[in-house]
C-alpha cells in the first residue's frame, strides 16, 4: 500500500485477487515499516510500537479494549442481511455476506451490546471494517437501532466505534435509507435524555460520517483516522485538485473544528470511562 | 421478486392517494398497469437519462409555476450562499409554506454557478435556517430533490460535508410541521436525503433516487464507469422500486414522454400532489405526525427471515 493515509475507501471488495497480491503484510507498518508477530501488535493495542500508527482493529478485539473483563453481552446477533434486490454485479451479494461472515466470523459490519467500561455501564455498537469495507446496510443500520433503544432503556449512555466506507451499495436505496434510519434513532435516545459518545476509527467515511457517527454528543476520532464524507480518490478525480497531505484526516477535520479531541488507543478506554462518569444520569 | 406480489395493493391505494385530485384517471390507470410490471433494465436506463435531461424542469423552473408571491431567501448566515440549494418562501394554494430544494444550472454559466446541483455544508445550513423559520412560524415544508451528490471537494469536506447531512436530516426528523418532499429528478446519496427525511415522500414517474450514481457503482463493482447500464439495473433507482421497498409513499406521474416535454403540465401533476399529500398530514396533532415519521425511517430495511 503506497500510502496509507488515503486509503481507498470504496466499500467492496478490497481483497480481490488481482491487487492483494502486491499489498504488504497487515503486520507491517505502513508508516515506518517495521514488522510485528500478530500477537505483539495485539498486546501493544494494534498500535506501532516504533511510530505510534494506528492499525486497524477488528470488533471483537476492539471490545476486549474497551470493556471491562467478561462484561460484555452481545445483543442481536442473529441479524442477517436480506438480499432484497437481488443484486448481482460480478457475484451475487449474497455470495459475498456468506463469504464475509466465514472470513469474519461475524453476521454483518457491526457488533451491538451491553458493556462496562471502568465500571461504567453503557452500550457499545462497534463496527468492523474487515465486513465488506464496514459497509452499512439494513443490518448495521436495525443494530444501531436497537442498541440506541438499549441504551435509553437502560438509562446508559451509548459508545459507538466506526470503521466503514460507507453505505453498502449492494442494498441499493435501502442503505441510503440507513442514514436517517439511525439518524431517528439518535433523536429519540436524545428525547429519552440518553448521549451517544462517538468515536471515529480508520477510516469513517461516507454514509457513516453523513449519519450517526457526527451525531454524537461528543465525536472523537483516533490518530490518523480518514474521516471524510467523499474519499480522498473520489474528491481528487472528480475536481482535479490537488489534496493537501492531511485531507480528510482527523487532525484536520480537528484544526477545522469537527472533532472534540484525538485520541491516542491507548487513552481511548480512560477518556471513555471519564466521559461515562460526565454522562451518568444519577 | 419476492415483494412483488404486494405492489399492485401498494401502487394503487398510493397513487389514488397522491393524485386523487388532478382527475387524470385514465393516465393513472396506465401507470397502474405499468407498476405491475417489473421494470426492465431499458426502462430503469430511461428513467436514468430522463431524470438527467437537460431541459427537465428544476425547482425554481417549479416554483414560478407553482407557487405565488415566492420571496427566495439567501445564505446560511455563517459564510456563504450556496447556490446549488435554493430556500424560499411562497404561497400554495393561498398558504404560506416554505421551500428548499436543490437547483441546477440551465446554461454554462448558470451550471457552474450552481455548481450542477452540488451542494457544500453551505447549502445544507442554508436549508437547516429555512427549516427552522418554517417551524418557528409553523409554516408546511416542502422540498424538491435533484443532485448527482452532495460536491466532493477539498473545502467541502473542511466545511464538514458530513456533519452537516447528518444534522440536515437530523433538523428534519425533528420538525414539528408536516413536511412533504419530492425527488423530482436525481436522488443522488447523503446529498439527496439531506433534505428528504419527510412525512411523505413523493417521487416523479422518472426520477431516480439511489445511493451511489450508476457511474459510480460502476467503476467500484465493475471496474469500469462504462458498464452504469448494468449497475443502475442492479441497484434499482427507479420510482417504482423505490415504491415497492418503502422508500417513498407515492409516485407522481408526469406527461407522457417525461416532464421536460411539457413542464406546465409537470408543474401541475406535481403540485396536485404536494397538495393532496399536505392535506393528508396537516391534521394530524405535531406531535404524532412527528413519532409516525420516526416510525417510518425506523422500518426501513429488509432483513433476513422478517
Amino acid at each position: 500500500m503506497p500510502d496509507t493515509g488515503k486509503v481507498d475507501v470504496s466499500v467492496e471488495d478490497k481483497r480481490a485477487a488481482d491487487s492483494s497480491q502486491d499489498k504488504a503484510h497487515p503486520n507491517t507498518c505502513p508508516s515506518c515499516g517495521s514488522h510485528y508477530r500478530d500477537e505483539e501488535l495485539q498486546r501493544n493495542l494494534r498500535v506501532c510500537p516504533q511510530c505510534g500508527h494506528h492499525f486497524p482493529v477488528r470488533a471483537r478485539e476492539r471490545i476486549e479494549q474497551l470493556a471491562d473483563r467478561e462484561s460484555f453481552v452481545e445483543e442481536d446477533a442473529e441479524l442477517r442481511s436480506a438480499d432484497a434486490l437481488e443484486f448481482f454485479d460480478l457475484r451475487p451479494y449474497t455470495e459475498r455476506l456468506a463469504e464475509a461472515e466465514i472470513e469474519t466470523g461475524l453476521g454483518d459490519a457491526m457488533v451491538t451490546g451491553a458493556a462496562a467500561i471502568e465500571g461504567e455501564p453503557c452500550r457499545l455498537a462497534v463496527m468492523d471494517f474487515a465486513f465488506m469495507g464496514g459497509s452499512m446496510g439494513s443490518v448495521v443500520g436495525e443494530k444501531f437501532v436497537r442498541v440506541c433503544d438499549g441504551a435509553a432503556e437502560a438509562g446508559v449512555p451509548l459508545v459507538s466505534v466506526s470503521a466503514s466506507g460507507g453505505a453498502r451499495m449492494q442494498e441499493g436505496i435501502l442503505a441510503l435509507m440507513q442514514l436517517p434510519k439511525t439518524v431517528c434513532a439518535i433523536e429519540e435516545l436524545h428525547e429519552a435524555g440518553g448521549s451517544l459518545l462517538s468515536v471515529l476509527g480508520h477510516p469513517t467515511t461516507g454514509g457513516v460520517l453523513a449519519s450517526f457517527a457526527s451525531l454524537g454528543d461528543v465525536v472523537v476520532a483516533e490518530p490518523g483516522a480518514l474521516m471524510s464524507f467523499a474519499g480522498p480518490r473520489v474528491v481528487a478525480q472528480t475536481t482535479r485538485e490537488k489534496l493537501p497531505d492531511d485531507f480528510g484526516l482527523a487532525e484536520s477535520n480537528y484544526r477545522f473544528g469537527h472533532l472534540d479531541a484525538i485520541v491516542q488507543r491507548s487513552e481511548l478506554r480512560p477518556t471513555l470511562a471519564r466521559l461515562l462518569r460526565l454522562f451518568a444520569q444519577a | 421478486m419476492r415483494l412483488r406480489a404486494r405492489l399492485s395493493k401498494l401502487g394503487a391505494v398510493k397513487l389514488l392517494r397522491g393524485t386523487k385530485l388532478s382527475g387524470e384517471l385514465g393516465r393513472l390507470q396506465d401507470q397502474l398497469e405499468r407498476l405491475r410490471e417489473e421494470p426492465s433494465a431499458e426502462e430503469i436506463w430511461r428513467s436514468v437519462e430522463r431524470a438527467r435531461h437537460a431541459d427537465r424542469p428544476y425547482t425554481l423552473d417549479y416554483v414560478e409555476r407553482i407557487l405565488e408571491d415566492f420571496f427566495e431567501l439567501h445564505g446560511d448566515r455563517g459564510r456563504a450562499d450556496d447556490h446549488a440549494i435554493v430556500a424560499g418562501l411562497g404561497k400554495l394554494d393561498g398558504r404560506t409554506i416554505v421551500i428548499v430544494g436543490h437547483q441546477k444550472g440551465r446554461d454554462l454559466k448558470e451550471r457552474t454557478s450552481r455548481n450542477f446541483g452540488m451542494a457544500y455544508p453551505e447549502g445544507y445550513r442554508k436549508a437547516m435556517r429555512a427549516m427552522a423559520l418554517a417551524d418557528r412560524h409553523r409554516f408546511p415544508l416542502i422540498t424538491l430533490v435533484d443532485t448527482p451528490g452532495a460536491y466532493p471537494g477539498v473545502a467541502a469536506e473542511q466545511h464538514g460535508q458530513g456533519g452537516a447531512i447528518a444534522r440536515s436530516q437530523a433538523a428534519m426528523v425533528r420538525l414539528s410541521v408536516p413536511t412533504v418532499s419530492c425527488i423530482i429528478g436525481e436522488g443522488g446519496s447523503g446529498g439527496a436525503v439531506a433534505i428528504a427525511v419527510a412525512d411523505l415522500v413523493l417521487m416523479q414517474e422518472n426520477a431516480i433516487y439511489s445511493v451511489i450514481s450508476p457511474e459510480g457503482c460502476a467503476a467500484i463493482l465493475w471496474r469500469d464507469a462504462g458498464e452504469a447500464r448494468k449497475a443502475a439495473a442492479a441497484f434499482k433507482p427507479d420510482a417504482a422500486h423505490s415504491l415497492e421497498l418503502g422508500v417513498i409513499d407515492a409516485i407522481v406521474p408526469e406527461p407522457e414522454g417525461g416532464a421536460h416535454e411539457n413542464p406546465d403540465d409537470a408543474a401541475r401533476l406535481l403540485k396536485d400532489s404536494l397538495a393532496a399529500a399536505l392535506s393528508e398530514i396537516d391534521d394530524l396533532d405535531p406531535e404524532e405526525r412527528r413519532r409516525q415519521r420516526r416510525a417510518k425511517y425506523r422500518r426501513m430495511g429488509v432483513l433476513a427471515g422478517l
